[in-house]
């Protein structure tokens, strides 16, 4: 299978149902750890972090009766790389409607790689406030050893180790018409 | 959508439709950082901007400025009185010597067309064109758009009214290229005197040139007011400012001809009274305020979108 970046999948390692059970998962402990949806306050990623955070904070209604605070960031502008990544990439909104002040953020995306965009999005959020904490949610994470940051995660769907040349692309209906995980590789 | 790859922002002129709407994208996420607590992304942190103005300016300068600091770049201010140019130094080797500090952009403004563009190519930075005499004024058209954007919901198929002083207005130049190339239906209106012959060739992509104030504002949805330009008037283009008023100025009656939801603008400074009645830029139509706020979101977008990626 050859997308048009000129990419293989090597592996489907996870598909619709297995990303909904990761997501369940992730819901309860979310809720576990911070002892209900008091304070809660998920805040999505852009892009795939978005609706990943809608879908867990649906799972947190089922579970407890309530909706937890919801948000999105779009960490463009904090990026590290811009003078590198060539044309200024487009930004998309940032909404945090509610004041993020003495919240427990949790913040949710697809894939934990670098840690570079999980710096950028801490830092955009401290801009907006003082949260009383932040943890992190995401449904794959690639390793410790592909860290360049200290940033790890907190509620984790699936580690996959992976190798460097390899690419982890999480396919989610909103964006790319359906529903699954694979490893992927640059074809030569 | 494609990316926007320029290095200097001269002109509408050369813009397609699709730049034109990827600055307004831009522009629009840009808004919401006014409006945080804190006012300030790290985007261009260690860039620097230069304003460089040979012409009065307050509300061009400072959104400029104000634009580079909420991006974190630092902004430096050059006006002509402070400026070497006062013992002598041409404009070229003053760029030129500009550049040699590696500035990453130099917003200019001067009264004569095209030294933005002699600038350009003698200068690695970006240049952006922030008036040059009466050729264009590319952040006013862009700003004027998404303001239009804004209260409108599209610029396609709207019917859009400019007055006065047409001839020397860089605002209707830069407007008259940006509104035809998203599809609006432009009508420009004045006195005679004050109509550009350059503008005839235009005519077939969505110009008009209406023969009287009325009939430009009759039925528009937008109506936009262009400020008397004293500065460049070295001829008797009409009698007295009190006359341009009586026959050219907007009014409440004249207004009462557009839709009823029209809006008006004006690049400001106002001249009230002349081209504008009191009661019109102060009144529930008038969105003149509300162009300066777009105004600084469109000018963090066009430094953000020349500064980002390799040289």
């Amino acid at each position: 299978m050859t997308d048009e970046h000129n990419l293989i999948e090597k592996v489907r390692i996870m598909d619709a149902a297995r990303i909904d059970r990761a997501l369940s998962r992730l819901a309860s402990e979310i809720v576990e750890e911070n002892q209900g949806v008091q304070d809660l306050y998920l805040v999505g990623i852009r892009r795939r972090g978005v609706p990943l955070a809608e879908r867990i904070a649906e799972k947190i209604k089922t579970l407890e009766g309530a909706l937890p605070y919801l948000g999105s960031l779009d960490i463009t502008l904090y990026r590290d790389d811009l003078s590198t990544v060539g044309a200024s990439p487009i930004v998309n909104r940032t909404e945090l409607e509610v004041d993020i002040e003495d919240k427990n953020i949790v913040l949710v995306d697809d894939v934990l790689y670098t840690g570079r965009t999980i710096r950028a999005a801490l830092d955009q959020l401290m801009d907006f406030g003082r949260p009383k904490k932040v943890r992190l949610a995401v449904l794959i994470d690639r390793g410790r050893e592909h860290r360049e940051l200290p940033i790890h995660a907190d509620f984790i769907g699936k580690t996959v180790p992976t190798k460097k040349s390899e690419i982890i692309k999480v396919m989610l209906k909103e964006f790319d018409g359906e529903e699954g995980v694979g490893i992927f590789e640059r074809a030569e | 959508m494609d990316k926007f790859k320029r290095k200097d922002l001269l002109g509408i002129k050369d813009l397609s439709a699709e730049e034109i709407k990827i600055i307004l994208q831009v522009a629009e996420t840009f808004r919401e950082v006014s409006r945080r607590d804190v006012k300030k992304v790290p985007t261009l942190r260690g860039k620097t901007v230069i304003n460089l103005f040979f012409e009065p300016s307050t509300r061009t300068r400072t959104s400029f400025e104000l634009a580079a600091k909420r991006l974190s770049a630092d902004a430096v201010n050059i006006s002509t009185s402070t400026s070497s140019l006062a013992k002598g130094e041409t404009i070229l080797d003053m760029a030129k010597n500009l550049d040699a500090m590696a500035p990453h952009v130099i917003v200019v403004r001067h009264s004569s067309a095209g030294v933005p563009h002699q600038l350009a190519k003698a200068s690695r930075a970006s240049i952006v064109n922030a008036g040059d005499g009466s050729n264009e004024h590319p952040t006013q058209a862009l700003l004027d758009a998404m303001t239009i954007y804004e209260h409108k919901g599209r610029i396609e198929g709207l019917r859009v009214a400019i007055l006065g002083d047409i001839l020397h207005s860089r605002v209707a130049r830069s407007n008259v290229y940006l509104l035809t190339k998203l599809g609006a239906e432009v009508c420009v209106a004045g006195p005679n005197t004050l109509i550009p012959q350059d503008f005839q060739h235009l005519v077939e992509n969505g110009l008009t040139i209406c023969p009287s104030i009325e009939s430009a504002i009759q039925d528009a949805d937008v109506v936009m007011v262009l400020r008397i330009q004293k500065e460049r008037m070295n001829e008797a283009f009409f009698p007295t400012m009190r006359e341009y008023s009586i026959h050219y100025g907007l009014t409440k009656e004249r207004l009462k001809l557009a839709k009823p939801d029209a809006i008006v603008l004006h690049p400001g400074p106002m001249n009230r009274g002349v081209e504008i009645a009191s009661d019109v830029a102060d009144g529930s139509s008038s969105l003149i305020l509300n162009q300066v706020e777009y105004g600084l979101a469109v000018r963090m977008a066009v430094l953000y979108l020349l500064t980002g990626g390799e040289d």
